[in-house]
């Protein structure tokens, strides 16, 4: 040891350690060099790409979703509103293994196999990256608290709350103000740049009815903020904020009370009502029966109501104030009536003699009357009074359809009447050209006939029977029907039908107030012990046809093959206000079974008048007493009447 | 450039320094060195607290490592370097039987086994050879004739390759190799010929290839393929090379501001409090920080080199030349990492990184530093 130390070249030891030092420095120097660059070429060269980077990491852009405009009747009662509801949504993105994270959810979170399902069909939709998917609607406080302590088992899970559609009235309005489902694949294709981005962070559109008609105008406009996320996609705080625009309300012309009453009058049945505000047009009420719960379909219809309902014979989807076409039987009667006396045709006062059937010159078919031994002689009040087929045969036939084709499109027949709802359907008001391109045929003598008692291949929906009587109510003006009162839409506000003079109104009117209110009137035991007077018509319309000498026997035909009842009328004579057309399918007599329920709705109406009359006067009141602190709005009193 | 000159000028500088003995001297204390040490240990603390989410709970503890660190440090600085020189062989075989235990009763995680846990205290034994292996290499070799023989070399790499393979086995790869660096460059300071050194880098480059296919681990291949591509994988093993990236490059030239890193801040750095933080200092100070930082490293690393330089033994001055060059090894390997030069390895950065155990490591590297510095003047002072 003391051998090697002593064989030590110290010098030449420094000198090679020296050596080797200034070498290392070197390639400390070198790679250091390196580093400084590298950092140079990241935060000066590539600052922008990385900066941009950045923000994206930090900065998400969150629709803010509109809240959705609200449904009142005409006194203010909610017939659409928002709840908050508690939605349980999975972020695809952020969670690791699905299957695992729906395992560990199921451990305390019901769900059915349809709502699994659901969810993976709207996973496979078209969305925007790191759009939360709902799993479950409507959480309970409990469920909420049992996700918050398994929280940090269930990343990429949310518990969100959301303003759902709720219809408080249920089946009240389900045909009409409609329902909000959720927005599915093809309404998201059909939407356009602007309308996917007005629909970003909201889930459903309107699908029927009111809430579609007037989709744009209840669903406001879409809201932005930039918020700050960390990197597992928590929010932190707001940075900028575009607040959403709340959706217009729609008030309208309803009165619930009179939908109410209209409704439980055609429980257990099948039919519609349509009842119109005579001055303006306005909807009053409109009820299609069978209804449903619209609530239903807002968060998804189960498969078990949906073929419930789809897979029913009483089809309880179909709006049939709208949509159901039916003859209108009689009804027409009134209108058609009015045409000989405008044209001219007919004297009215002139009577005919009614033996049970008519016959055209040279044709062996016997047009029969409903009442088979006849009617005897009859001039056009009693033709109307008691519904007496053969007076109008002879009428038809003398006016001629040209005319009457003329005369009932005027009033509307055979045509959309342009209500503010969707999917109306427009009936046909047969002419000598809609029977040629229709039917190929020419037009016979025998159609005439059938016209004029409102059979043959007329059809009419129940709102074209109650638009029609309007016009009649108003001695000829035209108002256009529509159920939203603040929209005004763009449409001819008073329209001068034709110049039928006064004394032919009056003619019409008192024929139709002996229907109701004449010992002979075929209404007569509905419209005995009423405060008011009204003028109405019943109709009878045929669901098969009867062979020639064949007698109608409600007892040998299936229900379903039966006669529809229809009636129209408004009230009161003096100063119409309301005009009403309903229809209860195979319920065989229009004036023992349709009547009924036109008094109901036109009663329940007046009362709820004279009731609003009352409020305004107190309003009036208050108002000149401006120290008196009640408040009695027309509004205020309008709801106390409901809740009473 | 003359490297005559600067070898010149180097010693006689550092001479002119230490003439008189003074306070610091007596505490075995090197000064410029000591100050570098403190400016790097604010500046670490500063980084760390935001880094640790702007709370003072990392701060506090790597406050109290530091005290401990520097009371360490002036430890071994006052310990007898010939001492060191005779015993450092049974801090080797210490460290040695503690890389056995790990492997058979060793603690860890993610499938590697790094840990010894003795009444609740958890350490790395493989932190002892960190200082164990510099020590020994030079106790060996001061005492032969230099340059070294072919026998010397070969029991030299007996005693580095004996602990790097036990930290393989854990498996460490990177400390693995980190240790055998610091005893390899002892060798190479002491006269490795340059004609081994060429053959051995021939054997390695030759070797490559089989040890790519039979001897790495797969996260270990995942690391180094990750680094090559790490667009790949966004989300995965690429995600934490990305984010850091995005947090050096967005800092640009003068930084979010202190506290103001959005990438640090809202926790899209992975480990930003660890091997990740000179990211959060590139985000929040810009390159301006990054090249203060870089020079107090140089400044520290040139100091270390001066040191060995002017140290006229030759154990001091082997041991003084490596622990500064691992150092510098540490610094370049873990900023080169962050900023996606080189694969990920669990390495941390020099005084701002959180973590105990490697920091008392580090200041007692100094120490020994220190100790040399001292020997160095005292010898001088002569």
């Amino acid at each position: 040891m003391s051998e090697q130390q002593t064989l030590k070249d110290h010098f030449r030891e420094t000198r090679i350690f020296r050596h080797r030092l200034v070498f290392i420095a070197v390639v400390m120097l070198l790679l250091l060099g390196l580093l400084v660059v590298r950092f140079y070429n990241l935060q000066v060269v590539h600052y922008a790409n990385y900066v941009t980077q950045s923000e994206r990491n930090r900065v998400h852009v969150r629709p803010l979703p509109p809240t959705r405009g609200l449904i009142y009747d005409r006194n203010g009662i909610l017939l659409a509103d928002n709840r908050p509801s508690y939605t349980l949504s999975v972020v695809k993105e952020r969670v690791k293994s699905l299957d695992e994270t729906l395992a560990v959810l199921s451990e305390f979170i019901e769900f059915s196999e349809n709502d699994v399902e659901k969810f993976h069909s709207r996973l496979k939709q078209r969305r925007r990256p790191f759009e939360a998917v709902p799993l479950r609607y409507r959480l309970t406080p409990e469920e909420i608290a049992r996700i918050a302590v398994n929280e940090y088992r269930l990343e990429g899970v949310e518990v969100e709350a959301q303003l759902v559609r709720h219809y408080p009235l249920a089946d009240l309005y389900a045909h009409t103000v409609g329902y909000v489902g959720r927005i599915n694949e093809r309404e998201l294709n059909r939407f356009d740049e602007d309308e996917y981005q007005q629909y970003s962070g909201t889930y459903t559109i309107g699908k029927i009815g009111l809430e579609r008609q007037y989709e744009k105008t209840l669903l406001g406009e879409v809201g932005y903020e930039n918020v700050e996320t960390n990197a597992r996609g928590r929010v932190l705080r707001v940075l900028e904020q575009t607040p959403p625009k709340p959706g217009e309300n729609l008030h309208l012309y309803f009165d619930s009370e009179v939908q109410k009453a209209g409704l439980a009058a055609l429980k257990g049945r099948r039919g519609a009502i349509v009842a119109l505000e005579v001055e303006t047009g306005g909807v009053l009420a409109m009820v299609s029966s069978p209804s449903y719960d619209p609530n239903l379909f807002v968060t998804g219809i189960s498969h078990k109501d949906y073929n419930r309902l789809t897979q029913s014979r009483d089809l309880p989807l179909f709006n049939r104030a709208i949509q159901g076409e039916y003859p209108p039987g009689s009804t027409v009667k009134p209108m058609i009536a009015l045409s000989s006396l405008y044209y001219g045709i007919l004297d009215p006062h002139v009577a005919i003699y009614d033996p049970g059937f008519y016959q055209l010159d040279g044709e062996e078919r016997k047009y029969r009357d409903w009442k088979r031994t006849g009617h005897g002689r009859v001039d056009m009040n009693a033709a109307i009074r008691e519904s007496c087929d053969t007076y109008y045969y002879d009428l038809a036939y003398k006016t001629g359809i040209d005319r009457l084709y003329e005369f009932g499109y005027q009033f509307g027949l055979g045509d959309y009447t342009g209500i503010d709802l969707p999917s109306e359907r427009k009936g046909i008001w047969p002419s000598r050209e809609w029977k040629r391109n229709h039917r190929g045929l020419p037009w016979f003598p025998g159609d005439t006939l059938n016209v004029g008692i409102g059979q043959g291949a007329t059809l009419t929906t129940p709102l074209q029977l109650a638009a029609m009587t309007a016009t009649l109510a108003n001695r000829g003006r035209k108002v256009q029907p529509r159920i939203a009162q603040n929209l005004v839409l763009d449409i001819e506000e008073s329209n001068i039908l034709m110049d039928v003079s006064d004394g032919h109104w009056s003619y019409i009117f008192n024929a139709m107030k002996e229907v109701m209110h004449h010992p002979r009137g075929t209404a007569y035991k509905v419209g005995r012990n009423m405060s008011f007077e009204m003028a109405g018509k019943s109709g009878t319309a045929q669901v098969v046809g009867i062979a020639q000498d064949a007698e109608y026997e409600s007892e040998k035909l299936s229900e379903r093959n039966r006669d529809h009842a229809l009636f129209v009328g408004f009230a009161p004579l003096d100063a119409p206000k309301i005009a009403v057309a309903v229809i209860v399918e195979n319920g065989e007599g229009g004036s023992s079974e349709a009547a009924p329920v036109v008094r109901k709705v036109i009663e329940t109406y007046l009362e709820q008048e004279q009731i609003r009359l009352q409020g305004q006067t107190l309003q009036a009141q208050s108002e000149q007493n401006k120290s008196s602190p009640v408040n009695t709005s027309t509004t205020a009193v309008g709801e106390h009447s409901v809740n009473g | 450039m003359s490297t005559a000159d600067f070898l010149r000028r180097l010693p006689s500088a550092a001479l002119d320094f230490q003439r008189q003995e003074n306070i610091w001297t007596r505490l075995h204390i090197d000064l410029p060195l000591l100050l570098l040490l403190l400016a790097l240990t604010a500046f670490g603390l500063v980084v760390l607290y935001s880094a640790g989410g702007a709370e003072f709970y990392y701060v506090k503890r790597q406050a109290i490592f530091f005290a401990m660190g520097y009371v360490l440090m002036f430890t071994i600085a006052q310990v007898n370097l010939s001492f060191l020189m005779r015993w450092s062989w049974v801090l080797y075989l210490i460290g040695i039987g503690l890389l056995v235990a790990v492997l058979f009763m060793g603690v860890g995680a993610k499938g590697a086994q790094r840990w010894l846990e003795i009444g609740g205290f958890r350490f790395q034994p493989s932190e002892v050879l960190k200082i164990a292996m510099p020590l020994t290499i030079a106790s060996y070799l001061s005492r032969r004739m230099l340059p070294p023989k072919f026998k010397y070399i070969f029991v030299s790499l007996v005693i580095v390759i004996l602990p790097s393979f036990l930290i393989l086995r854990q498996p460490d790869l990177g400390t693995s190799l980190l240790i055998a660096m610091s005893g390899l460059i002892v060798l190479f300071m002491a006269g490795l010929p340059w004609s081994y050194i060429f053959s051995a880098l021939g054997l390695v480059v030759a070797s490559a290839w089989p040890a790519w296919h039979f001897m790495l681990h797969d996260y270990q291949r995942t690391r180094v393929l990750t680094l090559l591509n790490p667009e790949a994988d966004k989300l995965g093993a690429g995600w934490n090379i990305i984010q850091s990236k995005t947090a050096i490059g967005s800092g640009g030239i003068s930084g979010k501001g202190w506290l103001k890193g959005t990438q640090s801040q809202l926790d899209f750095l992975p480990e930003s409090h660890t091997d990740f933080i000179i990211a959060v200092l590139a985000e929040e100070f810009g390159l301006e920080g990054v090249l203060c930082l870089i020079g107090l490293y140089v400044l520290v690393l040139t100091r270390g080199l001066m040191i060995a330089a002017s140290s006229q033994k030759t154990f001091g001055r082997l041991v003084a030349g490596s622990i500064t060059f691992t150092l510098f090894v540490y610094i370049f390997v873990n900023i080169g990492m962050v900023s996606g030069l080189l694969p990920v390895v669990g390495v941390p950065l020099p005084f701002i990184s959180h973590g105990g155990t490697s920091l008392l490591t580090l200041m007692m590297g100094f120490g020994l530093l220190m100790a040399v510095a001292t020997e160095e003047r005292r010898v001088s002072l002569d």
